[in-house]
């Protein structure tokens, strides 16, 4: 075997630019294969002697290209459930041209999804223009119909975001589901599916394992703070009683509860005094410390007229604040 | 043996020194082998019986993962027998030998330096190591034919994946 072995490495040597070629091209990786339209080319050489002569042939080069494969991928890129608040919310999501070419994907957003404890009533899909990942107002694409992004490439992400609208209606820890649909413009279905010539150069497109259709969903839970106003009185009869008499002195207590998550904002306690009655001048209190009844720097002011009212801004759940005053029956 | 020894000794070393005369070579009279190469796809198809099978088409719709067989056809169409017959096929880059080829084929993971059945060949790794060679490091195939007679015809085969 020896001579043939020499015989081989003589050739190897003739046959090596031939063979570069093939190694240079390196295959490209991407998550989709090989990118469509290319052409996959195969060229058989052979060497043999003839007469003791050595001779070198090439056979003919088949050539076939590779179609189009159409999938798409979407995600949330939200961390679990979002905080929202009746008013505007943002989801954001990722698209992926999981496909071997370049596919635009028509997306449809669903507020309304089977199971909400309430729907959000949906404002628009926008498009990350900015890349930064967060929804820009005013400087981040808003979609118009029909929904459609802009051709992706091969293994290109585009982030999305969905604008909704929570109701006032929702109520604290209710929670809201919102799909978010891509599917490929040239074509969608059952993977298999040849849509043909409608993919890259004239090719064909094929539907690839995703089907070329893509939902993921977003989850919105509500959270609310709410406040309860309890009113209790207690009367003092000027027998030393509890009667309701001229005279009687009647406090009334009314205690702002605030309940479920975050907190209220600006909260103003207010109340009329009692027909039938006079306000007790310099009994307005707040927490058991007086306030003046002059409407001034403190929370509180009072008047026979106005009944009174107490600002107690910023108030965490969980808060009590008691407010107290007295009217004096006529 | 000893004088073919050293005739093919010498044409080695002719070789090494006129490689520019290839072509030349390969120029002259018509050559008596012929090869003739073709594609096929791979499709899975579902008989009346229920049961599925293989059968080769002719690729009108290919997409990455699916299967194709490259062959190529010889035929000695001389008078005389031709020896040391060796086709070599570079792998295209942008298909893999698929994982279920014959193990006894012989294969390069270099580019054509070293050859060698798959399951015998080795990839450096980046950090200086060495790996198994797989399927999807193969650059080239190769078959080597001792001889062929005149009017003796074959077919060279081997499957591949598209990346």
């Amino acid at each position: 075997m020896r001579p043939h072995a020499l015989l081989y490495t003589s050739f190897t040597t003739i046959l090596t630019p031939a063979m570069l070629a093939g190694l240079l091209a390196s295959a490209p990786a991407h998550a989709g294969g090989v990118t469509a339209g290319t052409l996959i080319e195969n060229t058989a050489t052979a060497s043999y002697d003839e007469a003791g002569v050595p001779r070198n042939i090439l056979s003919n080069t088949v050539v076939v290209k590779v179609d189009e494969l159409l999938d798409v991928t979407l995600t949330s890129l939200d961390p679990g459930r979002l905080t929202a608040r009746p008013g505007n919310a943002v989801l954001t999501f990722e698209l992926t041209n999981q496909g071997n070419g370049p596919e635009a994907f028509r997306l449809l957003a669903d507020p309304a999804v089977a199971g909400n404890d309430f729907d959000t009533s949906f404002r628009a899909i926008a498009i990350d223009s900015n890349g930064n990942g967060t929804y820009d107002d005013g400087v981040d694409q808003i979609m118009t119909q029909p929904q459609t992004t802009p051709v992706l490439a091969q293994d290109a992400r585009l982030t999305l975001f969905v604008l909704v609208t929570v109701p006032q209606g929702a109520t604290d820890g209710q929670t809201s589901t919102v799909a978010l649909s891509a599917q490929a413009v040239t074509g969608s279905g059952t993977p298999g599916t040849v849509f043909d010539n409608a993919g890259v150069d004239g090719g064909d497109a094929i539907v690839g394992t995703t089907g070329a259709i893509a939902t993921a969903r977003g989850v919105l839970s509500n959270s609310v703070a709410s406040v309860q106003l309890v009113k209790s009185v207690v009367l003092r009869d000027p027998f030393g009683g509890t009667g309701a008499v001229p005279g009687t002195v009647a406090t009334f207590t009314i205690e702002a509860r605030v309940s479920g998550s975050g907190e209220v904002a600006n909260l103003v306690v207010t109340d009329a005094i009692p027909a039938g009655t006079t306000y007790a001048p310099g009994t307005l209190a707040l927490d058991g410390s007086a306030l003046s009844d002059a409407a001034d720097g403190d929370a509180g002011a009072a008047s026979g007229t106005n009944g009174i009212s107490v600002r107690l801004g910023n108030v965490a759940v969980g808060t009590r604040r008691p407010v107290t005053f007295n009217v004096i029956i006529n | 043996m000893k004088p073919i020894n050293k005739l093919i000794l010498a044409l080695a070393a002719a070789t090494a020194l006129a490689a520019p005369a290839m072509p030349l070579l390969a120029q002259g009279a018509p050559s008596p082998v012929v090869l003739s190469g073709d594609v096929k796809a791979v499709k899975t198809v579902t008989g009346p019986d229920g049961k599925e099978r293989t059968e080769l088409v002719e690729p009108s719709t290919i997409v990455p993962g699916d299967r194709l067989v490259f062959g190529t056809d010889y035929a000695n169409k001389g008078a005389e027998a031709v020896t040391n017959f060796i086709v070599t096929n570079p792998l295209p880059a942008a298909v893999r030998l698929a994982p279920d080829a014959d193990k006894a084929l012989t294969v390069s993971v270099d580019g054509g330096k070293t050859w060698g059945a798959l399951g015998a060949l080795t990839v450096s790794n980046p950090d200086g190591t060495a790996r198994p060679a797989a399927p999807a490091d193969v650059t080239h195939v190769r078959w080597v034919l001792a001889s062929i007679a005149p009017g003796v015809s074959g077919r060279l085969t081997y499957p591949a994946i598209i990346r």
